[in-house]
């Protein structure tokens, strides 16, 4: 029994593992992938899709709906940010990088002043399921599920859509892609707003297991940071691998040892890829593999 | 270049130039402040900097001595950052090693040799170790641009995090307690020497000690920057691959750039806990990981000068705003950030002594 319990327990942190690293890293690997921007301000972008998320739910709107909001939210905010901020700085990545920190900052004084220290949180839908001596929360695996359906959506947005053949033709090669009439920085501009997007429904998606806090998106961005870099530059399928290496090494850390030792391991791991792989997992599959 | 400039300055400028030619070691392309007015305003700035405890209270040198501690911090960021180009987000986590290694070996030796001079020495060779076994990883790894960043983010953000799980008597190192998310307490002071002959630091002393180091450090630094080390550094800075098809090892020097600024982050973090006797893991934490970069963004990251003063100026305006109750500090650095990167990306130095040059067509270099 208590093997069997234990099993179902290593493989439900390593479904819900899954689940969060997929959920919470898409939105950068889009931005990162696509347009070679980090975005810091990935995790209030995330705070924003939840305030929006739990300020939605307390006037009883059903939760579905409030994330998608959530998502609404981030993404009229990331059109802002990258008209008024980012479409200035394209040349210079690094740049960005700071540009986006300093966003990062002013978002979450922002909400603190606005808002204070903390904010009602949403309740936890579907309960928990249990077996025997298992138990787990049934939201945690459904997010494993909701991961794959957002991959699912993205792959079908970037390869059968107009906008999908310009954004990988952007990626490739941006100046031919100019003067075969494609508008990149449109492009570049509704890439962005995709990608606040999907990291708005991520935060929404996490409101219900945390507390709406001003700093919520800092204890998300190590995991988020670490699957772009091991994943590497191709959107999905780096998101995909890279959820799923770490989401194993970081289950068997935390079941063994501790939540920290998972932490750790995350970042051992990812550190140890990027020497053997420097391009990521997503470029050894697409090379060697010819995937 | 001076001498030639000379000529003609010496009718009217001898003193000037004299001091031009005193410096010129100090001098080069890459150096901002090539001329004789800067020298005789860095003299006096100096003079001012060495009578300053003379005309203040204790008080207001306490506080300076707690702002020039974080200029070895920004200094490191300006060395790997502005120089070699390298954007390392993490050099909090060097600065906090460092003042964690100052407490764990000062606090069980002081009393053995009565100093902290092996503390301090080790506070810069443990940050500086670590810095050199993550920079081979990702030196030679060949790992760049933003990817460095995010790795030096997340080490500083995980240390950040181990440091405060270290809550509990088990957690001691010999006599010194990490103490989880309250930090250690009860770091000694600078005192140097050993054996029989310590001499240990009082608030002037530390004000001395520091601006030494500082002043020191600032003259090493531009010495080493037009050299020839200095002119791979900005070559690497500039155009990567074509310094590697020079023949030099770029892997290898960014490692040992790394290494070294790694070790003076350390440095900082060793004055920082010893001036307060205090150090916890915020200060390797996200906030913190973003001073730094504003700082030095602000004031010029190619600039050392623009590092320094910078650090002081943002750093010293924090505290004001800090003090006065404003919930609105955050806002307002965040903000500059920002802004900093759209109208002046360059920095305020650099800017301010461009079109100082350009205004008096007097000063040497770029």
């Amino acid at each position: 029994m208590s093997l069997l319990s234990s099993t179902l327990d290593l493989l439900t942190v390593i479904i819900s593992g899954f689940g969060s690293l997929v959920i919470v890293s898409l939105g950068l690997a889009i931005i990162f992938g696509m347009m070679e921007i980090i975005n810091l301000a990935h995790g209030e972008f995330m705070m924003v899709g939840a305030y929006a998320t739990a300020i939605a739910y307390t006037e009883g709107i059903p939760l579905i709906v409030c994330v998608l909001l959530g998502g609404v939210a981030a993404g009229v905010m990331g059109l802002v940010v990258e008209r008024l901020v980012l479409q200035h700085l394209y040349e210079r990545p690094v740049d960005s990088m700071v540009a986006t920190w300093g966003l990062s900052l002013v978002l979450i004084q922002s909400v603190l002043i606005v808002f204070g220290p903390n904010f009602a949180g949403v309740d936890t839908p579907f309960g928990t399921v249990s077996y025997g001596a298992y138990s787990a929360s049934a939201y945690q695996l459904v997010l494993g599920g909701v991961a794959v359906a957002m991959l699912g959506v993205l792959y079908l947005i970037f390869h059968y859509t107009e906008y999908g053949l310009h954004a990988r033709a952007t990626m490739q090669d941006a100046e031919s892609a100019r003067s075969l009439g494609i508008d990149t920085s449109r492009v570049y501009m509704v890439t962005f707003f995709i990608g606040s997007v999907v990291t708005g429904i991520a935060g929404g998606l996490f409101a219900p297991v945390i507390s709406i806090v001003p700093t919520l998106g800092s204890s998300f961005i190590i995991e988020a940071f670490v699957t772009v870099i091991v994943g590497g530059a191709s959107v999905l399928l780096g998101v995909a691998s890279g959820g799923i290496s770490l989401s194993v090494i970081n289950g068997v850390a935390a079941q063994g040892v501790g939540a920290l030792a998972g932490r750790v391991a995350l970042l051992l791991t990812a550190i140890l890829i990027i020497r053997i792989y420097p391009d990521g997992l997503s470029d050894y599959l697409e090379g060697r593999l010819g995937w | 270049m001076s001498e030639k400039d000379g000529t003609i300055r010496d009718r009217i400028d001898p003193l000037g130039d004299r001091l031009g030619a005193a410096f010129s070691t100090f001098e080069g392309p890459h150096t901002f402040g090539n001329s004789p007015q800067f020298w005789s305003a860095f003299l006096l700035v100096i003079a001012f900097a060495a009578i300053y405890p003379l005309v203040t209270n204790s008080y207001a040198l306490l506080q300076t001595t707690g702002l020039l501690v974080w200029v070895f911090l920004s200094l490191s960021l300006t060395l790997i950052w502005g120089y070699a180009g390298i954007f390392s987000f993490g050099q909090t986590a060097f600065f906090g090693l460092g003042g964690y290694t100052f407490g764990v070996v000062g606090i069980n030796l002081v009393d053995i040799t009565g100093a902290t001079t092996v503390a301090l020495i080790a506070a810069v060779v443990v940050p500086a170790l670590f810095a050199a076994l993550l920079g081979y990883f990702m030196f030679y790894g060949r790992i760049s641009g933003v990817y460095v960043a995010i790795i030096t983010l997340a080490v500083t953000l995980i240390l950040a995090l181990l440091f405060s799980r270290t809550a509990g008597s088990e957690f001691a190192i010999g006599d010194a307690q990490l103490g989880g998310y309250n930090g250690m307490t009860g770091i000694p002071s600078i005192q140097l020497g050993g054996g029989p002959l310590v001499v240990e630091l009082g608030p002037s002393g530390m004000y001395y000690f520091i601006l030494i180091l500082l002043v020191g450090g600032y003259l090493l630094a531009r010495y080493v920057l037009q050299s020839d080390y200095g002119y791979i550094m900005i070559g690497i800075r500039e155009a990567q691959e074509r310094t590697e098809m020079f023949g030099y090892d770029i892997r290898r020097v960014k490692l040992q750039v790394f290494t070294v600024a790694g070790g003076i982050a350390g440095l900082s973090g060793a004055l920082y806990a010893s001036v307060g006797g205090f150090i916890s893991p915020p200060v390797m934490g996200l906030a913190f990981a973003a001073l730094p970069v504003i700082w030095v963004t602000v004031g010029g990251r190619e600039a050392l000068l623009g590092a320094i003063l910078g650090t002081l100026g943002l750093r010293a305006l924090e505290n004001d705003l800090a003090a006065s109750g404003s919930e609105f500090a955050t806002l307002f650095l965040g903000g500059l950030l920002m802004i900093a990167v759209l109208v002046i990306p360059d920095g305020v130095i650099p800017t301010a002594l461009r079109l100082w040059n350009k205004y008096t067509e007097r000063g040497v270099g770029e």
